[in-house]
């Protein structure tokens, strides 16, 4: 396999030094398997493909599951993103679709996952996200698609931060807004 | 000058600072106005038309002539000094009016930042802090701003008792209880300063402006917070009001209770003899502690028959003469009040007379509050005026906004603490607020000040009633009353009262001029935030972006993405590294990073359904394994974009957009498929990010491409045009598409992005292959007639306009745009056409945008135009320049000679096919 | 900032959606049917009401699902949101 690069690779020092402090948590979490999953909720085919998941396809908007390492995100009412390790593979989900309507896209390289942890998470992500982010309104269990700064992202919420899910191409934009963002708290 | 004892400043610490070139001091708690009042500074500034001596009137951010710049440690102009907190080494000056912008960047961080709450309070006084307190008891999530840096509003400036305890420590006693609340947040030194659509509220903090040289770098300066709340209450407080007469501008006439608060508050004496002119009871209660303080009050003049008559026993008492029915007729001194002339007030309406005169270096005037209502107009909210208190006060609102305390007309302590407490709810108890009283009749209006910071006197307004003007928004264009940077907040409703005197009708009846954002100005630096330089739009970038640096590539912007625009070689300019890589291109191999091109999946059984209707031609006899050039229209006929569409299978596709358009198309076909056509089962997904793709092209491309793909066979009929494999490149796997944006023999290769970087440094690594910019692109395409959709067309442009009817098909029953080409419009002869243009002179290059005319001299205007030139390049393949042009008429023109105007000259053109290299396309098999 | 109502996503601000124009406005069943003047009104005729207006919306930075809403043009009210194929509701 020929050497990959991800994102935010250049970042890793850049992210070490700024979680120094303790304040925050700045990392990537390169090559996850990310699989766009469209299908009929109400669908026997959606039942199949909860079955391969191992859960099934949470149909309520903003919310989250999760089947041991694999998260299934809600990302429309027919649509999820499914995120897992690095050699979890999409073809039993093709599997579990068959030929009926639907699609299983992999989409790991399309965004990467960047980690913002750590007791002053939320604050920083508060100079960009328009959106509550309060443990009482958005904690574990729950997505957002949203913007973070000027950047479309996909939030997950975590016990300790947050996972935010941004586009390859707007990975180096986000890291750099993020460190800014991180500045008042890490120095 | 300073009082022995009292007030809240920290007299163990001395702040130096400067103010018009001399040296002075003050403490910690001054704002600058109570430091240059402690030293004795009457004059602050000259205004802005008439250069008239302009003194400290407020004490907060209604000041409308106190106007300084910072000078150090940062400039900053036109902030008013009574909002100027002191620091050790601040250096300002007066102002006449207007401001200096600095010259250099301002160094400070400025933030921003979102915050939601069930209850947002605007105001930190009584009410205030009463509504904060009883909000955060019941658990909800509360955010307290105000503008002071302490918590108290109006008791910061009294002796007041609240609870049996001074107010100001009442005031922060609450202050603590609700900043020990987790769900509660305190935010001093924030001025709330819009309030917008669905209760989003703007404010901004000065977090480090009072610590001046002092401020650390890392923390930001001012931040705004952009609130979202569920509920906003209003405990916005009230400012007090002016009254016209002669000489009301003169340094040492201040507002009864700013004199109040510079006493109380700050320790500071703002005269050593005052007189008092009210029409209410409030200003007995400011004379009263200016007494206590040690200043001489000669006399209340009190424009009532009958005063209140507790506070004017108690006035008589303490030694002050009561004027009751009387009126302040002038201020009179050389450069600041020394005299003042009072006298009964006229039932007639004739002139004043003052014919009784007091020496007096302070004039205290108190024409009664104004509740400030400003963010609740700006929520919407509808304001009346009333009768009673003589102002205008809060009517309905559509959003979730409660009033309460003296910004609803409540003036009482007592009243402000039971409002806050129980949310406004109840009907605010009629109040005895004083004498409604505007304007002291005279023979010469012209220094009856309305408004301060512009200059604008009674008789300014009287000139404006005089030409005709009846509406308040009328006269504040024509005298620019209340448009200063204070935005009118003692002006405004003083000049609808004295409008409605000339004109003799209720002031009530004149209603009020809109309440608009930003309450207090607000710097740019704030609103900018990080929003400027690198963070101010989005970079992207495409996997291979480090070696494009690395490799001394210069870049061009592309929507957000940063593109290779050429890759010089030392000692190269644009002109002779782009010649090369279209020689590289055209004679041997060169790649591109093509990342950036949109790309989205198609997939389900209707998926070429949905492509015929979308493009003008027909995607759904495309085999599988098969690639087909694409265009799509709005239904006006007129391109939006193009692309390929690659057939992946039955049931799925793979559509490219252009670089720019992605998000755009991507939009375009989801509004089509999930509005118009939601029977159809297709799903769309966009992967752009998710491939990284380069463009192999040239006559040894298919020699490159072999060597790092073994397993693909590579032979024009093995792998002709127009379709794509799946294989191996440098070991990754990788889809390659037999696609030509040059007409020259060209692959493009995709794998993952994270592999991206290594499949172009194999390509790179066979030596063979020369890098190539967007320049190059440019010139390849155009030598082939390719236009550029949003270069060579701009939303006015058929298929047809660019030579390409071929793509729109004429065997499908419907798809969008296509009843558009029926249309007299779209048949035209004379419609714009994509056209070439061969310059005469072989080495002249014309701008692109350059219009076209048929005259070989221009004549008198307007100059028929037939067009303009919309891409123009030097072309290596063809050793020459060359243009793209759309032209009236164009396609029935080649061979005509037309002219192109370039500054005085009319450069000679000759018309030619829009397809110049290659007509035939005999390279593309290379 | 308007806070728009998304029908799957909740309020969120206006910053994240795209703007589609009058709601209603159903593409001809056949457009060749229609004479200049028809397709002309389809193509370039929409109201402009001061007060309740139908709208198209597309939540586009969230979930990417059009939506219709009735929002009054003077005061920026959002009176109703609804799904795209269900027929305007009664609002004020």
């Amino acid at each position: 396999m020929a050497e990959r690069r991800s994102p935010a690779a250049a970042f890793a020092d850049r992210f070490a030094t700024a979680s120094k402090s303790g304040a925050l948590t700045l990392a990537e979490i390169p090559f996850l398997r990310q699989i766009n999953v469209r299908v009929d909720p109400e669908s026997p085919a959606a039942a199949d493909l909860g079955a391969a998941l191992g859960v099934a396809l949470p149909v309520s908007p903003g919310t989250a599951v999760r089947s041991g390492e694999v998260t299934v995100a809600w990302q429309g009412p027919d649509e999820w993103l499914v995120i897992g390790p690095e050699g979890y593979e999409a073809e039993p989900l093709r599997a579990a679709l068959g030929d009926r309507h639907g699609s299983v896209v992999d989409v790991s390289a399309q965004r990467t996952t960047l980690l913002v942890g750590g007791p002053r998470a939320r604050e920083v992500l508060a100079h960009g996200c328009a959106i509550d982010l309060h443990p009482s309104v958005f904690g574990p269990g729950a997505v957002a698609q949203t913007m973070l700064a000027r950047a479309q992202v996909v939030l997950l919420p975590q016990q300790d931060g947050f996972l935010v899910l941004v586009r390859s191409s707007f990975a180096v934009y986000l890291a750099e807004w993020l460190l800014d963002a991180a500045t008042e708290y890490v120095t | 000058m300073r009082r022995e004892s009292g007030g809240r400043i920290d007299r163990t610490r001395t702040l130096r600072f400067r103010f018009d070139g001399r040296d002075y001091t003050g403490h910690p708690g001054d704002t600058l106005a109570s430091a240059l009042l402690a030293n004795g500074v009457r004059q602050v500034a000259t205004s802005v038309k008439l250069g008239r001596p302009r003194g400290i009137f407020a004490a907060g951010s209604e000041e409308p002539s106190a106007l300084v710049q910072i000078e150090e440690p940062f400039p900053e102009p036109m902030l008013t000094a009574t909002t100027v907190e002191l620091y050790d080494g601040l250096v300002a000056s007066g102002l006449p009016g207007q401001g200096r912008l600095a010259t250099e960047p301002d160094p400070a961080r400025y933030d921003a930042t979102h915050a939601h709450c069930d209850v947002l309070v605007v105001g930190a006084g009584p009410a205030g802090l009463a509504a904060a307190r009883a909000a955060a008891r019941t658990g909800a999530r509360v955010i307290l701003a105000d503008e002071q840096p302490e918590p108290g509003g109006h008791l910061l400036g009294t002796a007041e008792q609240v609870a049996g305890q001074p107010g100001t420590e009442w005031a922060a006693a609450v202050a603590a209880e609700l900043a020990g609340l987790p769900e509660v947040t305190v935010l001093p030194r924030t001025t709330v300063f819009g309030h917008y659509d669905d209760n989003h509220l703007l404010a901004v903090e000065r977090r480090t402006n009072h610590l001046g040289g002092a401020a650390p770098a890392h923390v930001a300066r001012e931040r705004v917070w952009r609130i979202r709340a569920r509920r906003v209450v209003l405990a916005t407080g009230a400012h007090e009001r002016p009254i016209a007469f002669a000489g009301n501008d003169l340094p040492g006439v201040m507002l009864a209770d700013a004199a109040r608060t510079y006493v109380n508050r700050y320790g500071v004496l703002p005269g050593r003899r005052a007189v008092v002119f009210t029409t209410g009871d409030s200003a007995y209660a400011a004379a009263m502690d200016l007494v206590a303080a040690g200043v001489k009050v000669a006399a209340i003049v009190d424009v009532r028959p009958a005063p209140g008559a507790g506070w004017a026993d108690r006035a008589r008492e303490a030694g002050i003469e009561v004027l009751a029915g009387h009126v302040v007729t002038a201020a009179a001194g050389d450069g600041q009040v020394s005299s003042v002339l009072a006298g009964p007030h006229p039932e007639t309406g004739a002139p004043a007379v003052g014919e009784r005169s007091f020496d007096a270096d302070l004039l205290l005037v108190s024409g009664g509050w104004n509740p400030v209502v400003h963010l609740f107009s700006q929520s919407g909210g509808t304001l009346r005026y009333d009768e009673a208190l003589s102002t205008l006060v809060p009517g309905a609102s559509r959003q979730a906004v409660e009033v309460v305390g003296a910004a609803r007309g409540v003036f009482t302590l007592a009243g402000c603490l039971e409002d806050g407490a129980t949310g406004g709810g109840a009907p605010a108890a009629a109040q005895a607020a004083g004498e409604p009283y505007w304007l002291v009749p005279s023979q010469d209006y012209r220094t009856h000040f309305v408004d301060l910071q512009r200059d604008v006197t009674v008789a300014d307004v009287l000139r404006a009633t005089g030409a005709g003007l009846r509406s308040v928004e009328h006269v504040k264009r024509y005298t620019t009353a209340g448009t200063a940077h204070d935005q009118g907040k003692t002006s405004g409703l003083l000049t609808t009262a004295v409008m409605a005197h000339a004109l003799g009708v209720p002031v009530g009846e004149l209603g009020a001029t809109t309440f608009r954002a930003p309450y207090t100005p607000v710097s740019f630096a704030a609103l900018a935030g990080r929003d400027r330089g690198a963070l101010h739009d989005p970079v992207r970038v495409t996997a291979l972006h480090e070696w494009h640096v690395a490799h001394g590539a210069l870049f061009e912007n592309v929507g957000q993405w940063k593109r290779p625009w050429y890759y010089p070689r030392p000692g190269e300019d644009m002109e002779a590294a782009v010649l090369r890589e279209c020689r590289a291109a055209r004679e041997g191999v060169a790649a591109m990073d093509a990342s950036t091109l949109g790309k989205i999946d198609v997939v389900g059984p209707d998926a070429a359904e949905l492509l015929d209707r979308l493009y003008t031609n027909m995607m759904s006899t495309l085999a599988v394994g098969a690639i087909r050039y694409g265009v799509m229209c709005r239904p006006d006929g007129m391109v939006v974009d193009d692309g390929t569409v690659i057939r992946l299978a039955e049931d799925h596709f793979l559509v490219t957009t252009t670089t720019g358009n992605a998000a755009t198309v991507l939009d375009w076909m989801e509004e089509w498929l999930q509005t118009e056509w939601p029977w159809l089962r297709v799903h769309l997904t966009s992967v752009t990010d998710q491939w990284a793709t380069v463009a192999l092209v040239g006559p040894g491309s298919r020699e490159v491409l072999a060597g790092l793909a073994p397993g693909l066979a590579v032979s024009a009929a093995d792998f002709p045009f127009m379709t794509w494999r799946e294989t191996e490149v440098a070991g990754m796997p990788a889809r390659v598409c037999r696609i030509s944006f040059s007409g020259e023999l060209a692959y493009e290769i995709n794998v993952t992005s994270w592999e991206g970087l290594a499949l172009w440094e194999a390509l790179m690594d066979s030596g063979a292959v020369t890098p190539y910019g967007t320049e190059t692109m440019h010139v390849l395409r155009a030598e082939k007639g390719y236009p550029i959709v949003g270069q060579d067309t701009d939303g006015t442009v058929t298929p047809q306009d660019l030579g390409m009817s071929w793509v729109v098909s004429k065997k499908k029953a419907d798809f969008i745009g296509k009843r558009s080409y029926a249309r007299a419009d779209t048949a035209r002869a004379d419609r714009k056409q994509l056209v070439g243009l061969l310059p005469e002179d072989p080495g002249r290059l014309l701008p692109e945008g350059t219009h076209l005319v048929e005259l070989s001299s221009l004549p008198e205007p307007p100059v028929p135009m037939l067009g303009h030139v919309t891409s123009s390049y030097r072309s290596a393949a063809l050793g020459r320049t060359f243009a793209l042009a759309l032209v009236s008429g164009g396609r029935a023109r080649v061979g005509e000679r037309l002219y192109a105007p370039v500054g005085d000259e009319l450069v000679p053109v000759t018309v030619t096919s829009h397809v110049l290299y290659d007509p035939e396309g005999a390279r593309r098999d290379g | 900032m308007l806070l728009i109502p998304c029908p799957w996503c909740g309020p969120r601000d206006e910053a994240e959606f795209h703007y589609g124009g009058q709601a209603h406005v159903a593409y001809p069943a056949d457009p060749g049917a229609l004479s200049d003047e028809e397709w002309a009104r389809y193509l370039f005729f929409r109201d402009n009401p001061k007060g309740s207006f139908a709208e198209r919306w597309s939540h586009s930075a969230g979930c990417r699902r059009w939506f219709n809403a009735v929002r009054d043009t003077a005061t920026n009210e959002i009176h109703a949101v609804y799904r795209v194929g269900e027929p305007r509701p009664v609002t004020p």
